[in-house]
């Protein structure tokens, strides 16, 4: 993947504010099947994450991997597989160079909330070589039980509807529900409760601690017609203005989508399982079929290139094959 | 005997064919129409407004690929997930407008008028 410079009136323009950022966001890849995040300087930096990447140059301190969507359970023709589409993410993960620390799952693990569903899953995810995953749910995997199923699997030490924080080397991640209490004609939904929790959680971090927020459907608006945004995510991001760096990866729309707006840069991931259509290219965002023979260069790579300089980054996709 | 058994029978289905043919018009009357159907297809309901007669069933079917589940913004009425081609029915015993939402995909809105 070679590193691109270009003039692109569109590219947005990273506050230069005195915080420091002695790395940039230079060399940034999504791969269908996840992305592999890698922090250097305090920065994350992405690397692809697809065929012939794993010997990119990463010296950064802590890599990781989201992966996103996984709708375990889902058999239509969208992708009858998703059992062997997710079991190859996983190989992909275990033969990057260096090794992910741990994965962020961002939601719709399962398409039902079935026992089944999960189960299959985390037997997947066990071949994985990073031993450590953290999930947020998707709507897919709170059904009918209020999410009793999902947060005795995957809520210990989280709070409410399955939010919570931690550290990695000076980094701090934030995993946030925006997928319960649901109000008609809204989009995605925080809560009074999350916010205020997340307010306290973060008030005593210093200025320059990288922050990660995780959260199943995205936390801008990249399109209210199909439901895709957050209704109180406004609030959260204010939470972490004081903040030099903030990435946010998000899930949900199955590909990939990327914003950013000051000091804060959103990502959407695609999913393991099956793509959907862009933005009002469908009459809905239900699944998207493809031949059979194609579904793979539709999860395929597509490259986004930070571009070192100037404190601008630039977004170049392009398909595996 | 066992003639006499069959005569008797047969006076006893005469008499419900007769008791139901009595009360058949009324219940007709009373009861017309009693169902209707919602169409999910497309993250949408179909039709989006429907007006029905105080006691009809209402029966929403998903078409899509993707689990939806029908809430009354009110409460009121709230159907389990429904997978591809599972169906729900509440009955609307009561005049009045009733507007729902899919409690999985918010954006997807509905009403029934009841009168």
């Amino acid at each position: 993947m070679a590193e691109q410079k270009q003039d692109n009136p569109n590219l947005a323009v990273l506050d230069d504010d005195g915080v420091d950022r002695r790395g940039f966001l230079k060399c940034m890849a999504w791969a269908g099947t996840g992305l592999v995040w890698t922090m250097s300087g305090g920065v994350p930096v992405s690397q692809a994450f697809a065929k012939g990447t794993g010997n990119h140059a990463n010296t950064g301190d802590l890599t990781f991997v989201q992966i996103s969507d996984s709708h375990m359970g889902f058999n239509k023709p969208a992708n009858t597989d998703v059992i062997g589409t997710l079991k190859t993410a996983i190989e992909q993960i275990n033969g990057l160079a260096p090794q992910p620390e741990f994965l962020l799952h961002t939601g719709d693990i399962s398409h039902l909330s079935k026992p089944e569903e999960f189960d299959n899953v985390d037997q997947i995810l066990k071949s994985a070589n990073a031993k450590e995953i953290f999930y947020v749910p998707g709507e897919h995997d709170l059904l009918d039980d209020g999410g009793k199923s999902y947060l005795e699997r995957y809520g210990k030490n989280t709070k409410g509807a399955g939010w919570y924080s931690f550290d990695k080397k000076g980094m701090h991640f934030i995993g946030l529900v925006n997928v319960v209490n649901l109000k008609a004609g809204g989009l995605g939904s925080l809560g009074h409760e999350q916010l205020e929790w997340m307010e306290d959680d973060v008030q005593h971090l210093k200025p320059s601690t990288p922050i990660v927020v995780f959260a199943h459907i995205p936390l801008w608006t990249v399109y209210p017609e199909w439901g895709w945004g957050t209704d109180d995510s406004a609030q959260a991001l204010a939470y972490l203005r004081k903040f030099g760096s903030v990435t946010v990866l998000n899930g949900h729309i199955h590909q990939i989508m990327q914003k950013v707006e000051g000091k804060v840069t959103f990502h959407t991931a695609r999913s393991t399982a099956f793509p959907q259509p862009e933005p009002g290219k469908a009459p809905s965002p239900g699944p998207m079929k493809v031949p059979a023979d194609q579904l793979k260069s539709v999860l395929g790579i597509t490259d986004v290139n930070y571009v070192k300089g100037k404190h601008t980054l630039a977004v170049v996709d392009s398909t595996l094959g | 005997m066992r003639r006499g058994l069959q005569v008797a029978g047969l006076v006893a289905w005469a008499m419900l064919a007769l008791a139901l043919l009595a009360g058949l018009p009324s219940r007709i009357l009373a009861q017309q129409p009693q169902s209707a159907e919602i169409k999910i297809d497309n993250f949408s309901f179909s039709p989006a407004t429907l007006t029905v007669a105080v006691g009809t069933t209402v029966t929403w079917i998903n078409r899509d690929d993707i689990p939806h589940r029908v809430a009354g913004t009110d409460g009121g009425f709230k159907s389990k997930t429904l997978d591809t081609d599972d169906k729900f029915s509440y009955t609307f015993s009561k005049a009045g407008t009733y507007p729902y939402f899919c409690s999985l995909h918010p954006k997807m809105t509905g009403k029934i008028v009841v009168q």
